[in-house]
């Protein structure tokens, strides 16, 4: 028998089966994905060119827009690099209030990935379910921040809110209405036959890959790896509370590290926020939340400070990770952002092997990926959009070291 | 055997209520805007939108008697959306502009400055009297 003809298939920059924009080419032979290759930057918005210009009281804001879903984990890392290089503490209480956030935006979070992961499936009953289900945690969100989606409670120093006690009641009731929906949720995705059918044993993700790839967050989890940076190098409250890695082996015998378990993990997350966000109500600490509420002296402290520091905080997706360098001067001398999604999406590479076509939308989906606040460059000359090798790069670094030198 | 637990999940909610509020109208009118025109004239009621919480950031209000003109305002606005107006120290807000973060209220040193329930200020020009502040 002849070999069969390899077709080239563009998937993207715009595709209804992406919800963001980044372009995949796939080579396949019949039915079957014999290569992947992907180009992101199709979204690049200067954020960070942006904060290069800004004070880090406003990038504070800025970090709440670098995401739409993680409205707090990129200013939370954002935060806590700036109060290292200027060594401000942070209070007691303001952790608390920054870690009780962090776990309703975690559920939340967690929940929209569901329902957009039973769209992709064509499974759009759940999805409106899911998304239904939701709402209680952008409710509680609301309430307590202001508003839905940029919360802009977190600033440099603590946070701009704190929860009153007539607040807490209402926290208890959201708790208590996920603490009743969970098993009806895990019914709903794990136990359906569909559901079954179409993400078990697909798109795995073996344990040495998912190390080698450098993934981060539920992808790595799924596949087995117990990474967590609440766990890891716990930051804000966590440390007073325990936290470990939800692994799939919670609720199957095997970890396999397909898109069953991605589902697997993602749900029993939200199960643990819950009892997190009961364990840090429990011991949650009286007094101030913000270091100095008078904005000139932290204006002033932040225009002082002078060296380098990292922020990592566990975004629902996975680790994100901030890097600034302060300089005594209003602006940041760098910013560099790293989304959970920059870690993750070269998985995309191993888990698309061999599938099948209609099988690519739920396993692009299943890493949870979020190109606008991956993409960080986008090299456009002439009208035409290329891409830096490695040598191109350091054909530039040589060429800069040589102007410095004349 | 096949369980598709989420059928009489299904059934289940077709006995419930709607989620959504059905807003600005109870049925879809042929035209949004024309609806919105014959709300503003009285002729027709709009379905309230959901209530918005305590604390809730909308669009700004500005008190300019109080105003002493100390610019923390600008210094601390993510969006560069106040402009000072030297001649007669005061400042002047662009909504477009504004991220709704009230940076500005927690700054401002003789709180002139507060974020209003009003949060319907989309508009076809970005400069319509509605959408600057001084």
């Amino acid at each position: 028998m002849a070999s069969k003809p390899t077709y080239n298939i563009p998937i993207g920059p715009i595709h209804p089966a992406l919800k963001e924009p980044i372009l995949f080419t796939f080579d396949i032979q019949g039915e079957v994905i014999k290569g992947v290759d992907f180009a992101p930057g199709k979204t690049h918005r200067g954020i960070e060119w942006m904060g290069m210009r800004r004070n880090p009281v406003q990038i504070a804001h800025l970090c709440d827009r670098i995401c739409g879903i993680c409205g707090v984990s990129h200013t939370l890392a954002f935060s806590r690099a700036i109060e290292q290089i200027a060594e401000i503490e942070v209070p007691e209480r303001a952790h608390y209030v920054r870690s009780i956030i962090a776990e309703f935006e975690r559920i939340q979070s967690h929940l929209l990935w569901a329902g957009v992961a039973a769209h992709e499936l064509g499974f759009d009953t759940l999805f409106h379910l899911a998304w239904r289900v939701r709402e209680e945690a952008m409710d509680v969100i609301e309430y307590l921040t202001g508003n839905r989606v940029n919360y802009g409670i977190v600033q440099v120093g603590g946070v701009r809110r704190d929860f009153t006690d007539d607040q807490f009641p209402r926290i208890y009731q959201a708790l208590e209405t996920y603490e009743g929906l969970v098993g009806k949720l895990v019914t709903l995705f794990l136990e359906d036959t569909t559901i079954k059918l179409r993400c078990m044993n697909c798109g795995v993700l073996s344990e040495r890959d998912a190390l080698e790839l450098c993934t981060v967050g539920p992808t790595a989890r799924a596949s087995g790896l117990a990474i967590d940076v609440r766990a890891d190098a716990p930051y804000a409250a966590y440390g007073d509370i325990d936290v470990k890695p939800i692994l799939p082996d919670v609720y199957a015998d095997a970890i396999k590290g397909d898109v069953y378990d991605r589902i697997v993990v993602r749900l029993f997350e939200v199960v643990d926020s819950v009892r997190i966000i009961r364990d840090l109500m429990d011991q949650m600490p009286t007094g101030p939340v913000l270091w100095e509420t008078k904005y000139a002296k932290i204006l002033a402290t932040c225009k002082k400070a002078e060296g380098e520091a990292i922020g990592r905080v566990e975004a629902p997706r996975g680790e994100c990770f901030h890097y600034v360098r302060m300089n005594r001067s209003e602006t940041p001398e760098a910013w560099k952002v790293k989304a959970s999604t920059y870690s993750n999406q070269m998985s995309w590479l191993k888990i698309l092997m061999g599938e099948q076509i209609a099988d690519i939308p739920i396993i692009v989906a299943s890493i949870d990926p979020c190109m606008s606040c991956t993409d960080r460059v986008s090299v456009i000359r002439d009208g035409r959009q290329g891409v830096m090798t490695g040598d191109d790069l350091h054909h530039l670094s040589v060429e800069k070291t040589r102007r410095m030198q004349e | 055997m096949s369980r598709l637990p989420m059928f009489p999940e299904a059934l289940r909610q077709f006995l419930k209520k709607p989620a959504t509020n059905l807003f600005p109208a109870r049925y879809l009118p042929k035209s949004i805007t024309g609806f919105l025109g014959k709300v503003a004239a009285g002729e027709a009621t709009i379905n309230p939108p959901v209530a918005v919480p305590k604390n809730f950031r909308g669009k700004i209000a500005y008190d300019r008697d109080a105003c002493i003109g100390c610019k923390l305002c600008i210094r601390v606005c993510p969006a560069h959306a106040i402009e000072f107006i030297p001649e007669t120290k005061t400042v002047r807000i662009f909504v477009t502009q504004c991220i709704f973060c009230s940076q500005c209220n927690d700054a401002c040193p003789v709180s002139c400055l507060h974020m209003s329930d009003e949060f319907m200020v989309a508009d076809a020009d970005r400069y319509s009297e509605n959408l600057i502040v001084e």
